[in-house]
């Protein structure tokens, strides 16, 4: 690892914003010879409010849906210049101007093969402008744009599976982590950057504010959502399942869901917590999250 | 040497003497076959840059936007519709001071869609703080792209250009042009060396969140670089004379019989060739009537328009552009150049003609001449056809 502090202190993310943590690992993993260009969103916002920046690698800004386009310039520049071998690029963005807005410019990005790691740092919603429902939202969530009535139980939607719509553009590694498990994500991003062609990251970054959750509290929430299955830690190498994050016990949805204000609607509705249960379930099957029982002799 | 060249062809073998390192594109008539040109050079190793084939015109914008800020001389083109899906990122490029050049193939903007010129695309983008320059003709075409990388990456200016080409009869038209040699590009044009790059040796933040207590100077400065180009434009122009041998007015302007003139029509883009024809037949009858071609549209140069018709009595300017609801762009800039002056033409008329392709005929030009009365005209649409009016809106 550099000595060099990569993304420095003193920028203005909320107490307790995973994003902040995330990032930070994510650069230090890669190490300064990377070249990050950054989406629109909070990320942007609290990192380089001009005259200052907590970035001390070449960054770039230019608007919210294009960073995975302007990364695939970046990229194409430094191959014209010799110099992509001895160069990373990352592209980062959150959930929005992942999975909605910039969908189209990552899509191209990773069929085109750029040789880019994409990072998602998926809050779960539009934190930047208020909580604002996004397409990474998950099912009856609370937000500004999905608020909860008479009639509504909050976001009618499961989460888009970005991962997957990843993973089917044939490209060599996709992988979902989270804030929750550090290690896990300096990892992923050290494997990730170790392999030629575009690859897309997740990152799972609970955020105080949009959760309504004590700061104190956001690795403890960030590892219930793993913990349950309803964020399920997984890697995909080249098409393939290729490695998942097992649990002995997996906890129920209902101890992640009443961590958080988001949720707070559904504590008194089994009905609810049954569905949201269905989901995690689903992916315990899915992704094989169980681990085996060892043999006793 | 001449060569008689598509245009598209010309754009593209000038665009290649200028050698860019990255060129992105997505297709979209008239435009594709500057591109498709520059795409086969790459392909059999003519040019050494790459080329990245997008999914649409906001990331071909991007691409570039991130390769010229890497430190690569880039090249993108685009029309109508596209240039409107780029719009976000050309006022981004333009704020982030990055020297990119872009061919505008101008054609009309939808609805109803259609393919054919005007000039709705590039005006409407007049305030994104790109150069625009419009050419008359493809030799003039070619040559506005050489003067447009060099007024660009000079550090004093630091702006991107729109180089602005009438789309078919520019950009599929044939035409004997002049192409320059490598040696004179290499000698008028030098290498690009950006002021700041994204560079890992010595990292630095682009992009930045600038709040109120900064934000109004960054538009100021560009501002004022605009001003300065009314001094640049010229001396580049003057530059590219002494390399290639042909100039372009004074690089803002082409004056065409204007010191005796008694009608002048202003105008942009190829149509100033049409308007040459019936001012020399109209010479030859002794009628004094000029043109004055408008080449710089951004910066507009007020002065010179200003010093050129205020002892015209009447001048017409002719739109192939609206601003609907209000005067046609070009006009309104005509006649902003008179506000508050002591002298002006006793007449400014406007006229929009050759919306989404109709043809402007010699004809309309004599049309527009003869409409040149004492009578100010405001918005005369010329060829319109009445009939369609009646039957689409009449009952």
């Amino acid at each position: 690892m550099d000595n060099k502090i990569l993304f420095k202190p003193g920028h203005t993310a909320c107490a307790g914003c995973a994003q902040s943590l995330a990032a930070r690992l994510v650069i230090e993993a890669a190490g300064s010879n990377t070249i990050i260009a950054n989406n629109t969103g909070c990320l942007e916002v609290f990192s380089t409010k001009f005259p200052d920046s907590a970035w001390n690698v070449p960054w770039i800004h230019s608007l919210f849906e294009n960073c995975a386009a302007v990364a695939s310039g970046i990229e194409a520049a430094l191959i014209y210049l010799g110099k992509k071998d001895a160069t990373n690029v990352i592209a980062q963005a959150g959930d929005g101007g992942t999975a909605d807005i910039g969908l189209q410019a990552l899509s191209g990005m990773l069929e085109r093969g750029h040789d880019i790691l994409y990072i998602c740092y998926d809050n779960e919603a539009y934190m930047n402008t208020g909580v604002q429902r996004s397409g990474l939202t998950p099912f009856y969530t609370n937000t500004t744009t999905s608020p909860i009535s008479a009639r509504f139980p909050g976001n009618l939607r499961p989460k888009k599976p970005m991962p997957e719509i990843a993973n089917a553009h044939g490209i060599p590694y996709v992988a979902t982590a989270s804030a929750g498990f550090p290690q896990d994500i300096q990892r992923k991003v050290k494997k990730a950057l170790s392999i030629k062609g575009p690859k897309y990251m997740q990152i799972h970054v609970p955020c105080p504010l949009g959760w309504r959750h004590e700061s104190g509290q956001t690795l403890a929430v960030a590892k219930l959502a793993v913990e349950t299955g309803l964020y399920p830690l997984i890697e995909y190498e080249n098409g393939k399942l290729s490695g998942a994050r097992k649990f002995a016990q997996l906890k129920p949805v209902e101890e992640y869901l009443k961590a958080q204000g988001r949720f707070k609607h559904l504590l008194g509705d089994p009905e609810s917590i049954k569905q949201i249960q269905a989901i995690a379930d689903n992916n315990i099957l899915k992704y094989n999250l169980k681990a085996e029982a060892q043999k006793s002799d | 040497m001449k060569e008689f060249l598509e245009g598209s062809r010309a754009i593209a073998e000038v665009v290649k003497l200028c050698k860019p390192g990255v060129i992105s594109a997505y297709p979209i008539t008239p435009q594709t076959h500057i591109v498709e040109e520059l795409a086969s050079m790459v392909a059999n190793g003519e040019l050494s840059a790459q080329f990245v084939n997008v999914e649409s015109e906001h990331s071909a914008a991007s691409v570039v936007l991130g390769a010229q800020a890497t430190g690569v001389r880039t090249f993108t083109a685009t029309s109508s519709q596209g240039l409107f899906y780029m719009m976000e990122v050309l006022f981004n490029i333009a704020g982030m001071r990055l020297p990119l050049v872009l061919t505008c193939a101008n054609r009309a903007i939808s609805a109803p869609i259609n393919i054919w010129n005007d000039q709705q695309d590039s005006i409407s983008l007049r305030d994104s703080g790109w150069i625009q320059l419009y050419a008359e003709n493809i030799q003039e075409s070619a040559d506005l792209h050489l003067i447009a990388y060099r007024l660009s990456e000079d550090k004093s200016i630091m702006l991107p250009t729109m180089v602005c080409m009438d789309g078919f009869i520019l950009t599929h038209g044939m035409e004997a042009v002049d192409m320059p040699k490598q040696e004179e590009v290499d000698k008028f044009l030098p290498p690009y060396k950006p002021l700041y790059k994204l560079d890992t040796a010595e990292p630095l933040s682009m992009g930045l969140l600038a709040d109120p207590d900064y934000y109004m100077e960054t538009r100021f400065a560009i501002q004022e670089t605009f001003k300065s180009l009314l001094k640049a434009i010229p001396q580049v122009n003057a530059e590219f004379k002494g390399v290639f041998g042909r100039d372009y007015g004074d690089g803002l302007v082409e004056e065409y019989y204007t010191k005796d003139a008694q009608k002048v029509i202003v105008a942009m883009g190829s149509v100033c060739g049409t308007i040459k024809e019936v001012v020399d037949a109209q010479r030859a009858k002794g009628k004094k009537v000029g043109l004055l071609k408008v080449i710089s549209y951004r910066p507009f140069p007020y002065a010179r328009v200003y010093d050129i018709l205020k002892d015209v009595p009447r001048v017409a300017v002719l739109d192939k552009a609206v601003s609907l609801g209000a005067y046609a762009p070009l006009a309104v800039e005509v006649k902003a150049a008179f506000s508050g002056k002591q002298k002006a033409p006793r007449v400014v008329s406007s006229f929009v003609a050759g919306l989404g392709g109709r043809d402007i005929t010699l004809e309309s030009i004599k049309e527009i001449f003869l409409k040149l009365t004492q009578k100010e005209a405001s918005l005369e649409f010329i060829d319109l056809k009445p009939e369609l009016l009646t039957e689409e809106y009449g009952q």
